[in-house]
């Protein structure tokens, strides 16, 4: 239980593979996150970035090694305090749910927060459909700032918006990690923006 | 490169698309993507198309190749190396001397060996020789002679791009288009297939680039467009897109420029306007630090400075 904030969440020699038969794709990796900072992950295509954002928020379970958060395993029921926002947006929305709903799934954000994300009263009437990409970002990313947040995976968040809209998105990103002193680590494979946007860069 | 000025490859005029939707049951109304977009690329140059996603670029490359879905309408006029660009004509160049990689990997045939689709249909002989040529050309992209017998399902994501790759360079194109090539590919090889853009465009080519990779089109193209909400602001010199952008036309391609994670990244607030709910006048006029009257007036592009910009009051 010791240092618990400087390793909130820790990926412990995990190994993992999509099936038995396939490939491993992480095989006895070990990686210590903080709260207290911001990593950056980058890597060639292919090289398992997203597996391995998918296992540390909980989406799939390692084969071999275990996930912990603040010492314990992750949470397999309940409001998980890691979140992940991932690389595609229109997959990540229920196709028969309309954009409110989408938005206030487990917590009800402020105006405040949805006029900073450039998030239009209008769009909520709509469908996921009727948005572009980028715009459904907004969404999703709005969606897992909930307060019981504590750590954020971003994974390629911001390839496919527009540099404006990617900015302004960072800038109320990094305006909520530290007023909360939320931990993140994201994956991107752009230099700059990890370099831009983080304080500590792993290579994979 | 006096005859590159005088060869356009490709001329698009006043290109404008359209979807037909259904509202209510069978009330259907025109939603429209593209708006009075007009660009020349010429002979032996890179013009890259850059903005961001799901604002319509792909739907350039695919209403110039004529493969727009069945509900969509497009108006205004293409010329290929001068000559009026109809359906009959685009039929034969296609796949020829206008060349398009796709921007999924998803456009194999899954039910085909990539050989086969790389190939394409033709008679023996024509077939031997391409067969002979696709052997260079996978050579060069590091792909196993053996891929030529996969299936797509049985490749990697990057190889499957490089198959497309190979496919689109086999005959000398005159006119490439490219939808945003390089995602998926590993830095070296994205490295690579940029080259070969180069050599291609050397060789003559007019090569027409679509990306959101900005990074991307400040190192390879000659010329940059920069597309907002559903058509062109500004068409400059890729040179103009150094030193902070001050010698840029248009507002918007200057808040674009110093929102790069590696400039200021600095952004201004608002968003893209939606297709169906378009502002009169300046589609940036509401974001633009610069505004004034006359922005609600109808907009032309016009020539400026060694580039063209649709902006009132840019100088």
């Amino acid at each position: 239980m010791q240092n618990n904030q400087e390793n909130a969440l820790e990926a412990r020699d995990i190994s993992f593979r999509y099936d038995k038969k396939s490939p491993w794709i992480l095989e006895g990796y070990n990686l210590k996150l903080s709260v207290r900072e911001r990593t950056a992950l980058v890597g060639p295509s292919g090289c398992g970035k997203s597996t391995l954002s998918k296992l540390l928020s909980g989406y799939e379970r390692p084969e071999k090694g275990e996930i912990l958060w603040k010492g314990e395993p992750l949470p397999k029921t309940g409001y998980c305090p890691v979140q992940m926002i991932g690389q595609h947006p229109e997959q990540a929305v229920n196709p028969r749910w309309k954009m409110e709903k989408i938005l206030r799934e487990c917590w009800d954000p402020e105006e405040e927060l949805l006029e900073k994300m450039g998030i239009e009263k209008e769009w909520m009437k709509r469908w996921p459909i009727e948005l572009s990409g980028g715009e459904l970002q907004r969404f999703c990313i709005g969606r897992a700032l909930g307060p019981k947040t504590e750590f954020l995976i971003c994974d390629e968040i911001s390839t496919m918006l527009d540099v404006i809209t990617q900015a302004q998105i960072w800038q109320v990103l990094l305006e909520e990690a530290e007023k909360r002193k939320m931990g993140m680590l994201v994956i991107t494979h752009n230099r700059s923006l990890a370099e831009r946007v983080c304080n500590r860069i792993v290579e994979f | 490169m006096e005859e590159r000025q005088s060869n356009p490859v490709l001329q698009v005029k006043d290109l404008s698309i359209s979807f037909s939707m259904y509202d209510q049951g069978m009330a259907k109304h025109d939603l429209e993507v593209i708006h009075q977009l007009s660009l020349t690329v010429r002979r032996g140059e890179i013009l890259a198309v850059a903005g961001s996603s799901g604002s319509g670029k792909s739907l350039l490359a695919h209403g110039i190749l004529g493969i727009l879905p069945k509900n969509a309408k497009m108006e205004g006029e293409m010329a290929f190396c001068g000559q009026k660009l109809e359906p009959s004509l685009l039929e034969n160049l296609r796949g020829k001397e206008i060349a398009f990689i796709p921007q999924s990997v998803e456009y194999l045939d899954p039910l085909m060996k990539v050989g086969k689709q790389v190939i394409g249909r033709g008679k023996k002989s024509e077939r031997i020789r391409r067969q002979e040529k696709m052997k260079q050309v996978f050579e060069r992209y590091h792909l196993e002679p053996s891929a030529a017998d996969l299936y797509p399902y049985q490749l990697s994501g990057g190889m499957a791009r490089r198959v497309l790759i190979a496919g689109a360079v086999l005959d000398q194109p005159k006119l490439m288009i490219a939808d945003e090539p390089t995602p998926g590919l590993q830095e070296e090889l994205a490295r690579e297939t940029i080259q070969n853009f180069r050599e291609l465009a050397e060789a003559g080519c007019g090569v027409l680039l679509i990306t959101h990779d900005i990074d991307l089109a400040m190192e390879l193209a000659d010329r940059i467009a920069v597309f907002y909400g559903g058509t062109i602001l500004e068409i400059a010199p890729v040179e103009d897109f150094s030193a902070e952008g001050a010698n840029l036309r248009h507002p918007y391609s200057r808040a674009f420029l110093q929102a790069l994670p590696q400039n200021e990244f600095c952004p201004i607030k608002g968003s893209q306007p939606y297709a169906g709910n378009l502002p009169k006048g300046c589609l940036f006029a509401d974001r633009c630090p610069y505004r004034r009257e006359g922005c609600q007036e109808e907009m032309e592009m016009r020539a400026l400075r060694g580039g063209e910009v649709r902006c009132r009051y840019a100088e």
